[in-house]
């Protein structure tokens, strides 16, 4: 074990988790927060605002069953507008918990094992509030379950063939493998709860989720062998959620959705999104609950450059674009490229280039990846371009299509902001709760990033 | 704890232990022994643990691929009978059969069967859930989620002998060794 003593050159970085814990205080610092930490005025203040907006939700979509999709600003010829900007927009947000919590873990990355659990929860929470919007845009959405194939009375069968069956099929997956993920993973922290509660009726709440976890051997090799394959699962899940997402656009024939280059430019700027968001949370969390020893300085700084090289992906992707609408020779495809810098949004579409390329290429220069409050606008400012890019896509292709006697304007009502206002109150009173129920930071993979943790690890030296 | 004078049915011998290095030696050890019905329980997944105590395969990744065998034919199954037997629609003059379309949603299904049935799989092979068990009724136990390590003989094994166990998984340097009642 003296080689222990050596840092190796590549890991005289900031590390991954602060010098000086041991099993005992890595456990106490997280489940403190849970079981310990008396309520703040501060939480509870957040907690009515966020859990008020989570109501106006209730009260908006209560109001658009009771009225029908008229109070929104979609028309003919934009029937898409807010619900399907904002289905994209979120379910893009959940896709950095699933790359952080299963690509990673597949790539060996151990640096992740302090920010997967929180990224999952928002992934959870993401697509809860990605779900929302098409269900509210159906019209009749109690007839949600006629998208499943079932035996019915009607005698219908879905069409396979098309795009929004996909959708379906590639959403409830990807909530239902993202939450038995998240749970599999919480399961032997759940038994740390338990064991660790004070409150008997708390202790038999983490009880009955950890199911009786006691951490055999034989448990935990069947139990690594799950969670991998669980990861090698949702690894290709992740990108083709995104993939059948811009297929709903690819597959239809409007200029600036017929086009190849969707699906890998989709899935980038979920990530984008998703990876702001990340630090959008994770700034203020490791502050309020002071986890800076756990979420370092190199988090953030991995997460900037996620973000960096995606947005310059995604940067490609709007090159692309351009270049296929001049070269295609197609007068539709270069009227589109003209309409985006000259029409009626041409405003949004530079506010979109400004937000999605220009600014993040501060992003290059170390000052601004560890400097929180820099990182924290810039990742705000990518998650407003990104909401942008979803309107521009659905909105400025479908306002002005092939027809000039169809075009027309799309304008958001109340309702509409008050909806998207309303799906934040979901997501952050998720959070909310989260971060004050359950175990934030996975506590047992914390343990592993000691060096006591390894057992083999001098001979792996030598090899 | 560490006295003899429990009198009910035992289920074995316990030892804690400081490191996972030391649980690790401990458990190559009584194997070597020649005990076999044991188990070692630890507070995160340590590598070589399962194999010190004589547990080298199991049996999850096979249940995954049944599971997504299962989903991969339910998925295209279902959607062939649907487009070409049960409720064939002619859409932009495709083949009813047209197979491209059908891959999106059988991918899904293989990779939602099998994500499924590797979580259920893994809790099912373990015996989870299973909300008693005798290692439970030792109080120092309560710290195997957080920082020590333990080595249980079980009274099972042919080997068992409550003096003879007890006097050899002393001989290991244990914090501790305790009778676990039944």
């Amino acid at each position: 074990m003296a080689t222990n003593t050596q840092i190796p050159v590549a890991d005289r970085r900031v590390p991954v988790i602060a010098p000086g814990y041991t099993f005992t205080t890595i456990t106490e610092k997280v489940s403190n927060i849970v079981l310990k930490r008396p309520l703040s005025l501060g939480w509870i203040f957040g907690f009515l605002i966020v859990f008020g907006m989570l109501n106006m939700l209730a009260g908006v979509l209560g109001y658009l069953f009771l009225k029908g999709v008229g109070i929104w600003g979609i028309n003919i010829p934009i029937g898409w507008g807010f619900a399907i900007i904002n289905f994209v927009w979120w379910i893009g947000i959940g896709h950095a918990g699933t790359l952080i919590s299963a690509i990673l873990a597949l790539l060996r990355q151990t640096w992740r094992n302090s920010i997967n659990r929180f990224a999952e929860a928002m992934t959870l929470f993401a697509v809860m509030c990605a779900g929302t919007f098409p269900l509210a845009h159906m019209g009749r959405p109690w007839l949600f379950y006629w998208m499943f194939p079932y035996p019915n009375t009607m005698r219908y069968w879905p069409n396979f063939r098309s795009p929004l069956v996909w959708d379906v099929f590639a959403v409830s997956t990807y909530f239902t493998i993202s939450l038995v993920f998240w749970f599999v993973g919480l399961i032997p922290d759940l038994a740390t709860m338990r064991d660790r509660a004070e409150n008997p009726f708390v202790r038999r709440i983490y009880a009955l989720l950890a199911m009786g976890w006691r951490g055999s051997a034989r448990h935990w090799h069947r139990y690594e062998t799950a969670y991998l394959l669980l990861a090698g699962l949702a690894t290709p899940l992740v990108l083709s959620v995104h993939t059948v997402v811009s297929f709903d656009f690819a597959v239809g024939i409007v200029p600036g959705w017929h086009t190849t280059i969707f699906p890998p430019y989709f899935v980038a700027g979920a990530i984008y999104s998703g990876f702001a968001m990340v630090l959008c949370l994770a700034i203020p969390i490791r502050v309020i609950y002071r986890l800076q020893d756990f979420i370092t300085e190199r988090h953030l700084e991995i997460s900037a450059k996620v973000m960096l090289a995606t947005g310059l992906i995604v940067a490609y992707g709007y090159g692309m674009e351009a270049f296929m609408g001049w070269y295609s020779g197609n007068q539709f495809d270069s009227f589109l490229l003209w309409n985006r810098f000259h029409g009626p949004y041409r405003f949004w579409y530079l506010a979109l280039l400004a937000c999605n390329i220009l600014i993040p290429q501060v992003l290059w220069l170390k000052k601004f990846r560890v400097s929180t409050g820099w990182l924290w606008l810039i990742s705000f400012i990518v998650l407003v371009g990104m909401w942008l890019e979803r309107f521009i896509i659905i909105v400025v292709s479908l306002s002005r299509d092939f027809l000039t006697s169809s075009w027309g304007m799309y304008y958001p009502t109340k309702w509409d902001w008050m909806t998207f206002a309303g799906t934040f109150g979901l997501f952050l009173t998720g959070m909310w709760l989260f971060m004050r129920l359950l175990p934030s930071i996975s506590i047992f993979e914390l343990r592993t990033l000691l060096p006591e943790a390894h057992v083999h690890e001098a001979e792996e030296v030598k090899q | 704890m560490s006295d003899f004078s429990t009198n009910g049915p035992v289920y074995g011998l316990m030892a804690e232990f400081d490191s996972a290095q030391e649980l690790v030696a401990a458990a190559h050890k009584t194997h070597a022994e020649g005990y076999r019905k044991m188990d070692a329980y630890s507070p995160f997944p340590i590598e070589g643990l399962a194999e010190a105590i004589g547990f080298h395969k199991n049996r999850v990744s096979l249940v995954v691929l049944i599971g997504g065998l299962i989903g991969l034919i339910t998925a295209y199954s279902l959607q062939y009978w649907v487009a070409v037997i049960t409720y064939p629609t002619n859409i932009g003059g495709r083949p009813y059969h047209s197979w491209p379309s059908f891959i999106i949603v059988t991918f899904e299904l293989t990779i939602l069967f099998g994500g499924i049935s590797s979580a259920v799989g893994m809790l099912a092979l373990n015996g989870l859930p299973m909300p008693y068990h005798p290692v439970f009724n030792v109080a120092e136990f309560a710290k195997a989620t957080e920082n020590k390590f333990f080595l249980v003989v079980e009274s099972s094994d042919p080997q068992y002998d409550a003096a003879r166990t007890r006097s050899f998984l002393s001989s290991l340097a244990p914090r501790m060794v305790a009778e676990v009642p039944s």
